[in-house]
């Protein structure tokens, strides 16, 4: 504008000839602007839509009752909640039974003394760990702990080391 | 007979109700013949004149056609079949062998309507690959190449998303594997995978949405995408013909 010539005095109804940005020029960067930040806006908002809050799947954590129900050397399966409960001389433990291929539920096989999965051929042993198949990694331990009341309580969202195991 | 018939017709093609639906008159000339195709919704993306060449069977099988009276058995069956489904967890299932043992005909409409569905699989891999061989992807045909791959993976996905539909066993096993494989996908796999299924499991929310993508949006994609591949076709020229076939020594 510093450039631009106004010869006519200040407060002259004179507008100063510009060679700046024209009023259609303006208006159309504001109009795309406004349009631009709506359609983001309405992107987010529809992503917000198909996001549901509110879940009405199985519940994250279960109660797997008294320790006593388990025998030492004992692998039982909890077929609501896809997970193994394993007692070990050392203690308990809770495996998932989802292969972590694609997500088959795995079968406890005692004569085999392995966990398989019926869809692509994984096998692991008791304890997680990947024995063949294309599955890439060992099926993960869920945390394990007891309630005030004494049964055993699995929390499917912790995912813990193999190494934690509960005594009881 | 002949002339009363046609005299019929005459007196028909005089009324004014004819005369408002081809607004054009008589097509007896070549131009008027143009302006009828030309002057028409529906006959618009049909060619107003063909090389006899590319209608011979060996130019096309035919393929693309095939595809089509696939899709529109495809399109009939399936809103017959929507008569009869609940896309809802309980009944589903019930809903599907209702239509197996209860539903008068309706074993045959399903099995109409699954086999449709895997012969358009086929039929649509076969047009690719013939027109692939042909050299059909070359210019001027490159836009109509990437629509047709568009819509073969339309159609893998209208398949896909029909395959969760009866609920069962062999269903829900093939929707928790391939939605995990979606789910390998670096950095938004998961994320796709909570919005494809709308949860965390193959639920109530999943079938919901798979029906929704199965018998409205991904049919209007392929409709629209059907159009614009037709249109197209004309437009370039019509199909690629070896220059043997010109030849007639094929």
């Amino acid at each position: 504008m510093s450039d631009t010539k106004t010869s006519s005095v200040a407060g002259s109804p004179q507008a100063p000839v510009s060679k700046g940005v024209s009023r259609r020029d303006f208006l159309n960067e504001i109009t795309m602007g406004a349009l631009g930040v709506a359609g983001l806006g309405s992107v987010a908002v529809t992503y917000q839509y198909f996001s549901p809050n509110v879940l009405f799947e199985p519940a994250t954590t279960l109660r797997a009752g008294n320790p006593d129900l388990y025998p030492v050397h004992s692998v039982t399966f909890l077929q609501d909640q896809q997970v193994y409960i394993v007692r070990m001389p050392e203690g308990f433990y809770a495996v998932s039974a989802v292969c972590t291929h694609l997500g088959c539920i795995t079968q406890w096989k005692p004569d085999a003394d392995m966990i398989a999965c019926p869809c692509h051929g994984s096998k692991f042993r008791p304890d997680g760990v990947k024995i063949e198949g294309p599955a890439p990694r060992p099926l993960p331990h869920f945390a394990i702990s007891l309630t005030a009341d004494g049964e055993l309580l699995v929390d499917k969202l912790q995912i813990i080391k193999p190494s934690q195991v509960l005594k009881v | 007979m002949a002339t009363s018939f046609e005299s019929a017709l005459h007196t028909l093609r005089e009324t004014k109700v004819w005369k408002s639906i081809f607004r054009r008159g008589p097509a007896n000339t070549n131009r008027t013949r143009s302006l009828a195709i030309f002057g028409n919704l529906f006959l618009h993306w049909m060619p107003v004149k063909v090389r006899e060449q590319s209608l011979r069977v060996r130019a096309s099988y035919y393929l693309g056609s095939i595809s089509f009276i696939l899709f529109t058995v495809l399109l009939v069956t399936g809103i017959l079949l929507m008569f009869y489904y609940h896309p809802a967890a309980p009944h589903a299932y019930r809903d599907m062998k209702d239509l197996q043992f209860v539903v008068s005909n309706g074993v045959f409409l399903r099995n109409l309507h699954r086999l449709a569905a895997h012969l358009m699989v086929f039929a649509v891999f076969w047009h690719m690959f013939h027109v692939f061989y042909r050299g059909g992807y070359k210019p001027p045909h490159e836009f109509n190449w990437v629509v047709g791959v568009v819509l073969l993976l339309v159609t893998l996905f209208l398949s896909y998303t029909g395959y969760l539909l009866p609920w069962d066993q062999l269903a829900f096993w093939a929707v928790t594997v391939g939605t995990n494989i979606i789910s390998a996908m670096p950095f938004i796999g998961h994320r796709v995978r909570f919005l494809l299924l709308g949860g965390n499991i193959v639920g109530e929310n999943a079938l919901l949405r798979f029906y929704v993508l199965h018998v409205v949006i991904l049919p209007l994609a392929a409709f629209v995408l059907i159009g614009i591949h037709f249109w197209r076709v004309q437009k370039d020229g019509g199909l690629t013909v070896k220059p043997k076939d010109e030849d007639g020594k094929e």
